[in-house]
């Protein structure tokens, strides 16, 4: 294997004007083959232009797209070896599962007796071999889901893209088709692109997640990196959940920044991204509600101590099973959310509770802003 | 596509759409202004002139007959939509899903018969041997047969029964449109039938309206075989002047000069509708 | 359904409003078509028995409608005209529908009103500017070169160009219609698995739009039958069958022929307004 093909898709440079307005700006990547590969990011961004760009519906102003190391940029939509599912799945109204699977392989001369072999097969792989005479509209939303998927990789394509395909399904089954989707990759074993703005579809199907946003690629990286490192502002506040401060930097030592908040509340944090914070710069902070332990004033204060301890009384609890929160009003009069567990029993906070709370600076990510 | 290609497939779609803009409707209106303006000075010779128009002027019946259309057109749209709106609201909120589609189409299947078997059917009812008349003689009310054609009123009967559809199609697809939930939230809000109807139905039914009026008129100004058959040979509609004077004069001249005359008095009219009612040709005609 | 909240007797008299309007669209109709089946020389009362010598009788005086050459004939040319005129109609709004819907140009909203203007033309203006046209050119071409333009003069191609110029209008906004509604991401799904363009527009794009150009085609073939204002001026030898019908009621009065025919035409349109409706109607989901 030489090393330009052990990328199925590469992207140099890309961008596209229209008009006055850049859509797409200077982006780069690469994705490895057989990779679950996602471009979270949100609406408005470019990420459907980028992916039309790809699959050829788009020519891009500036910039090199390849697939398995060939430029395709002179190559027509219809000859690129890139299939798409499509937001709406665009199956094919007037024709049955069986004519939709087999529209690609007759386009591509196939013969009848290898589009049958080929489309029962395709069908078996997504579970659903007794479908082929179904009419579109008789299927239920799932099963358009995977036959959108068939009609694809019926084809045998060196990358799968696919446009917020979940978008329109209800939350259930949305549930239900993420961890689908992520098993159909493994077993077909093909590079997905999936476009989405929702973070948890990228975090729980990805291999690699870009984050993209007004055109430009903020960070690309694995799910974790991008949840506990996120490189810029705009990651960590779009990536999860998080308290959010404007602030300003009143000290910097020791890998550690000491910021005073708009509201008038000191945390200590400790800075990431690419630029350097020096003391007065204006800074965004930003601590995820996992990370603040909300106690009672009475319990043992955690060993060891956190840098940041703040109290406050209980505004709010939002009670939802394994994810609920707290809603704290602080000292300087913001509110802090943070998650806690409850159990039912009388230890649980209560709203007008007074509480301690505690975070480390380790998770406290500032940014230069 | 490239752009080259791109340019060629508009020429060669827009193509059609040129000669048959231009070959058929905007040459041929040319065409007849430019011999509307021909006077006749001796046989085989013309010279240019407003002589036809003049004509007109100084002949009252011409005038008159215009007017006499214009008026009775206007009448008529207006019976069309008075008439047809509580239909058309019938159909398209009141009936049940099912009779819904089934009325629609009932209303429709008079559109399908040619203007003549129409006019056809109400002769054999209203003349004086005709259905009416003899079941009046039957029941006893009247011993002689009656004429109920050839005056004014059959003619605008007739003419309100052959364009009543053009009104009532319109009308059913707009007020289609309109949710339920509207007409509800202005009862909900204090609203009584009549300042519902006022101030939510017939504003929101606008566009229907005057597509259906400018259609009905249009067609009730232009219409030729209902006036005749209904009316008898003094109907005296502008239409059949026309006729007289290209196919029975063989004076070709007035005639496109009358044919002018037609359109532009038609055209003002729509155009003032369109003016007063504050919508245009392009949301309203062509919307349904 | 909405809620009137009228009280019951105003319903009534709302209902009975309705059902006398459609006693009054029926009642010329069912008298044109009844009349022809009555044993009498004219379509008046009293009846005189049932009878379908109206269509099928072979003498004089009671000749039958299909017995009836130049009545026949009239239908043959009518049949001729209307499958023309909607052939034509529907391939032309076909591609206006194109350009409308998917093109940018200049002027395409005045475009757009010139393309709906023929509708609100009067029929008989439509047919006088034609002929005077048409005249023109071939009086010209006559006098000029000797030319004898036989195809310009009134007949069968004027007919068909006089019914054409404003039927394309309706076939026009039928086929744009359902053609704003159609889902481009079909297409594109269609060139992304491998089809050319030539192969999208055949497989995908006509599809979809055949239902509206069946239907469109219908429309034509009806109004293009029952045309009269346009028809009157540009007919020549050939005359369709309503300019024979006028003819015989004008000339040799009515008979119950004429009745037959109107029946016959009632239920052809009828049947061809059904289908068109069905091919309308987008499948079931279930």
């Amino acid at each position: 294997m030489t090393a330009a093909d052990a990328y199925d898709l590469e992207c140099t440079g890309v961008s596209k004007d229209f008009g006055d307005f850049r859509a797409v700006d200077d982006v780069s990547f690469r994705i490895p083959s057989g990779t679950f590969f996602s471009i979270l990011g949100p609406s408005g961004c470019g990420k459907t232009t980028l992916m039309r760009m790809i699959a050829g519906f788009e020519d891009p102003s500036a910039g090199e797209i390849s697939i398995k190391g060939k430029s395709v940029l002179s190559v027509p939509p219809n000859k690129r070896n890139v299939k798409m599912v499509f937001q709406h799945l665009a199956l094919f109204p007037m024709m049955n599962v069986y004519e939709n699977i087999a529209y690609g392989l007759r386009c591509a001369g196939a013969s009848k007796d290898e589009i049958a072999r080929k489309v029962a097969d395709v069908l078996e792989r997504v579970a659903l071999p007794d479908l082929a005479r179904r009419e579109i509209h008789q299927l239920s939303g799932g099963q358009k889901q995977r036959i959108a998927i068939a009609r694809c990789m019926a084809l045998n394509p060196d990358v799968l893209l696919l446009d917020e395909p979940l978008g329109a399904l209800d939350l259930k089954l949305r549930e239900a088709m993420k961890i689908e989707l992520k098993l159909l990759q493994n077993q077909f074993d093909t590079t997905f692109v999936y476009i989405t703005h929702d973070q948890s579809e990228a975090l729980v199907m990805s291999d690699y997640v870009a984050v993209m946003n007004a055109g430009r690629f903020e960070q690309v990286g694995r799910p974790e990196e991008l949840y506990h490192a996120p490189e810029t502002a705009f990651v960590a506040g779009f990536v999860g959940d998080s308290n959010r401060w404007q602030g300003r930097a009143v000290d910097v030592q020791g890998g550690e920044v000491k910021v005073e908040t708009e509201a008038g509340l000191t945390v200590v944090g400790t800075p990431r991204g690419a630029r350097e914070i020096t003391p007065g710069a204006a800074v965004e902070v930003f601590i995820r509600p996992e990370f603040v332990t909300a106690s009672p004033l009475d319990a043992a204060p955690p060993q060891p101590a956190a840098e940041n301890t703040v109290r406050g009384k209980v505004d709010g609890v939002l009670f939802n099973g394994a994810n609920s929160r707290v809603l704290v009003r602080g000292p300087a009069g913001d509110l802090i959310e943070a998650d806690v567990v409850v159990t039912g029993g009388p230890q649980d906070l209560r709203e007008g509770d007074a509480v301690r709370l505690d975070w480390a600076s380790a998770q406290t990510m500032c940014f230069a802003s | 596509m490239s752009a080259d290609a791109k340019r060629l497939s508009l020429i060669l779609l827009f193509a059609p759409f040129a000669l048959w803009i231009s070959l058929l409707i905007i040459l041929p209106h040319i065409g007849m202004v430019a011999l509307s303006l021909r006077e006749k000075v001796a046989p085989r010779v013309y010279e240019f002139g407003f002589g036809n128009y003049i004509d007109f002027i100084n002949e009252p019946i011409y005038w008159n007959t215009l007017l006499r259309t214009g008026s009775m057109s206007l009448l008529v749209t207006v019976l069309a939509l008075l008439i047809g709106f509580p239909v058309a609201y019938y159909i398209a909120k009141i009936a049940g899903k099912r009779s819904r589609g089934a009325l629609f189409l009932m209303c429709l299947i008079p559109l399908w018969v040619s203007d003549l078997i129409r006019a056809f059917g109400w002769i054999l009812l209203l003349r004086e041997t005709g259905v009416v008349s003899s079941v009046l003689i039957w029941s006893g009310m009247t011993t002689e047969g009656i004429e109920f054609l050839y005056n004014d009123v059959t003619v605008v009967v007739g003419l309100v029964y052959t364009v009543i559809l053009f009104m009532i199609v319109p009308l059913v697809s707009t007020l289609d449109g309109m949710g339920d939930d509207m007409i509800e939230a202005g009862y909900n809000l204090g609203g009584n039938t009549l300042t519902v109807l006022r101030r939510i139905i017939i504003p929101y039914a606008m566009p229907g309206i005057v597509a259906g009026c400018i259609v009905v008129f249009m067609l009730t100004a232009g219409s030729y075989l209902t006036p005749i058959l209904l009316g008898g040979k003094n109907s005296s509609w502008f239409t059949e002047q026309i006729y007289d004077q290209f196919i029975t004069r063989f004076n070709w001249e007035s005639g496109a000069a009358f044919g002018i005359l037609l359109l532009a008095f038609t055209s003002f009219v729509v155009w003032l509708g369109l003016r007063l009612s504050g919508q245009s040709l392009a949301n309203t005609v062509a919307k349904t | 359904m909405a809620k009137a909240n009228t009280n019951r007797a105003l319903m009534f008299g709302y209902r009975s409003y309705v059902v006398a309007f459609f006693i009054f669209l029926a009642a010329p109709l069912v008298a044109a078509g009844s009349f022809a089946f009555n044993d009498s020389l004219f379509p008046a009362l009293p009846w005189q028995g049932f009878t379908l010598d109206w269509f099928f009788n072979d003498t004089e005086p009671k000749l039958g409608m299909f017995h009836d050459r130049r009545l026949l004939r009239g239908l043959y040319y009518s049949f001729v005209i209307a499958l023309m005129v909607s052939a034509l109609s529907v391939a032309v709004g076909t591609t206006n529908a194109f350009l409308f819907v998917r093109r940018d140009f200049p002027f395409k909203n005045v475009f757009y009103i010139m393309m709906i203007v023929p509708l609100v033309i009067p029929g008989v203006i439509l047919g006088i500017s034609i002929l005077v046209l048409a005249s023109n050119i071939a009086n010209s071409m006559e006098n000029r070169f000797e030319l004898e333009l036989e195809f310009l003069r009134p007949g069968l191609f004027l007919v068909v160009m006089g019914q054409f110029s404003f039927i394309t209008t309706i076939t026009s906004l039928v086929i744009t219609a359902r053609l704003r509604k159609f889902d481009q991401s079909l297409e594109e799904a269609a060139l992304n698995l491998g089809a050319g363009h030539a192969r999208v527009l055949r497989t995908i794009t006509l599809p979809f739009l055949r239902p509206a150009m069946i239907a469109a085609g219908i429309v034509a073939f009806l109004v293009s039958f029952e045309n009269f204002n346009t028809t009157l001026f540009l007919v020549g030898s050939e005359s369709p069958l309503t300019i024979t019908m006028y003819d015989r009621m004008a000339k040799v009065g009515s008979t119950p022929v004429l009745n037959a025919v109107s029946f016959f035409l009632m239920v052809g349109s009828g049947m061809l307004a059904l289908i068109s409706v069905a091919v309308q109607r987008p499948p079931r989901s279930d």
